[in-house]
């Protein structure tokens, strides 16, 4: 009887018992989350309309919109937004046209298989820290590092990675770091598709090329939007790998959004122009989650 | 003629994929090397790749150096207690949203992740101070409240996916039965459940272990984990590659075992459900 009032989608599992405990068990979770978003932000507003520092406790006072036209106008301000928008934009480039072809290869015959992948997706595994220094001092060394001496081996000057080309240097770091997740995902996606669909072109004598270009390309067209956005969220406050390789410099050439606000709080305490900074941030992260939350959410329906 | 074809297709695809996998590793690899070297053989130009004298004496230094199983320590109290208390506020969020849910849960959902999608970097400041004020800068039992707070959303999501895999036929078989919701979600949610709960648990202990913006600006010794360890090793006087290198394999080599085993599951909760 009850399936006949009620069709097979919307049973009504939910008793009004159970929905009382339902939400009775939501609550903590969500008040939680809403202290943990609201309370921080809230204060950091409030911060940003103060002139505040903390080397010289007892001076605050309201400033109004002067904290958001000192940082905006401040040229470290047009440097490390620069700075942000390179290094998140060729990380994004280098991991999707490096991790493509990767997890294409990955998705053929392959002995060992199991054993490729392991090597693959290892460095995603290894914390920033540890992942920036082995790079900068085992790696990048432009006396000792083992670039240095294979530059040395086919006849070329070493380059002196962080001091000629720091940022590059930071974005082929944090590169290394995300070419697993990229790969990962984009062999996870290349595995659902339909084999069948791909040995029909094959027999209709589709070459390789245009069964990539028709059926595999826009078949990765969702994955590699969810990875260029999960990546973006990330790469946007890139600080770890830049605070312990370069600090921010040589200059403020490899300084960042994130570690410009870091600097601004933690090394020069003025805590109302660094809460300005902040909510610049959130600003440009927000315009990003707009997107994500859309392709998630259209998924949540599906 | 076709399986000829084939063959030489799994020939160049095997050596391609080794080759690109081999330099994917190489930097790892060469740590480990690095690791077992002496510091002289570590700096020495041109390297040695594996006839070197291999020792373990760096292994010992780190240990005497600084106190390395205080920091392995703090980083094993740091990322296990803020994923289990995170796990413990998800479990009944997520059974809620999957098994009770209304027409607001999906709102609710995508809110939690939006709150995910909010840069430490913006709320830096306040928590700073927050911390100052109330004596946790330093402290363990802060990390693992940010920590904890800031993974809370990745595990909801991905518990919630889980359970809404469990098919609710169970649940109703089991109410017709006359099991009462106690019953029902120790013996017919929960064993059907932990493989679900076992990635969501392996995956944020890999996400709170690696942590490294609040590590590194709310710990500087006594509570420091091992990534705000390493980091010591960035200033000029701790050059010592050999001591940097085992130190470093000793903080990575747990998490890379887990993380092997949970590369399924990764794809999975980073994505958020979008895709599997």
């Amino acid at each position: 009887m009850a399936a006949f009032f009620f069709p097979a989608e919307e049973k009504p599992v939910a008793t009004r018992q159970t929905q009382f405990l339902a939400r009775s068990l939501l609550t903590p979770a969500v008040g939680l989350l809403f202290i943990w978003m609201i309370v921080p932000l809230a204060l950091t507003i409030y911060f940003s309309t103060l002139h505040y520092s903390l080397l010289d406790p007892g001076s605050e006072e309201f400033i109004g919109l002067e904290n958001f036209r000192y940082f905006l106008t401040d040229p470290a301000f047009l440097a490390s937004l620069q700075n942000t928008l390179v290094l998140v934009g060729s990380v994004l480039a280098l991991t999707i046209l490096l991790g493509i072809p990767l997890a294409l290869l990955l998705d053929q015959p392959v002995i060992g298989r199991n054993f490729v992948r392991l090597m693959v997706i290892a460095p995603f595994f290894v914390m920033p820290t540890v992942s920036a220094l082995v790079w900068k001092n085992l790696l990048m060394h432009p006396v000792s590092g083992l670039f240095a001496w294979l530059a040395k081996l086919v006849g070329l000057t070493p380059v002196d990675w962080f001091n000629d080309v720091p940022l590059f240097s930071v974005i082929l770091i944090v590169a290394w770091q995300w070419l697993p997740f990229a790969t990962l995902i984009l062999l996870t996606a290349l595995q659902s598709l339909d084999e069948e669909q791909k040995e029909a072109a094959e027999m209709d004598g589709a070459s390789a090329v245009s069964t990539f270009i028709y059926i595999t390309l826009p078949h990765l067209a969702r994955p590699i939007t969810v990875v260029i956005l999960i990546e973006t969220i990330f790469l946007l406050t890139v600080f770890a790998e830049i605070y312990v390789t370069t600090g921010g410099g040589p200059g403020l050439s490899t300084t960042n959004i994130a570690f410009l606000i870091y600097a601004q709080a933690l090394i020069q305490f003025d805590v109302g122009s660094a809460s300005a900074g902040g909510l610049v941030a959130v600003v440009i992260a927000n315009i990003v989650a707009f997107f994500l939350v859309r392709i998630v959410g259209r998924n949540l329906e599906a | 003629m076709a399986r000829m074809a084939t063959r030489q297709r799994v020939v160049i695809s095997t050596i391609g994929a080794w080759l690109f996998g081999f330099l994917i590793f190489f930097p790892i690899l060469w740590m480990v090397l690095a690791s077992f070297k002496t510091e002289l053989e570590a700096f020495a130009i041109p390297p040695s790749f594996l006839f070197f004298q291999w020792t373990t004496e760096n292994y010992a230094a780190v240990q005497e150096r600084s106190d390395y199983f205080h920091h392995a320590m703090n980083s094993i109290i740091i990322a296990g207690g803020s994923t289990i208390i995170a796990l413990l506020i998800a479990i009944p969020a997520a059974w809620s949203m999957a098994f009770a849910p209304t027409k607001r849960t999906k709102d609710i959902l995508l809110w939690m992740l939006s709150t995910k999608m909010m840069p430490p970097v913006g709320v830096l400041v306040p928590i700073y101070l927050i911390f100052k004020t109330f004596g946790l800068l330093d402290s363990r039992i802060g990390l693992v409240f940010i920590l904890c707070l800031g993974n809370l959303p990745i595990v909801i999501w991905m518990l919630f996916t889980y359970f809404k895999e469990i098919p609710r036929d169970i649940l109703e078989a089991a109410r017709m039965d006359g099991a009462t919701i106690g019953r029902e979600l120790v013996y017919v949610l929960t064993p059907m459940a932990i493989p679900g709960l076992a990635s969501t648990l392996l995956l944020n202990l890999i996400l709170a272990w690696n942590e490294a913006f609040w590590t590194l600006n709310l710990s500087t010794s006594y509570a420091a984990p091992l990534t705000t360890f390493i980091a010591s090793y960035s200033s000029p006087e701790g050059l010592f590659w050999a001591k940097l290198s085992a130190a470093s394999t000793l903080a990575i080599a747990p998490i890379l075992v887990l993380g092997w085993f949970s590369q399924k599951q990764l794809v999975r909760g980073l994505t958020f459900g979008a895709v599997k």
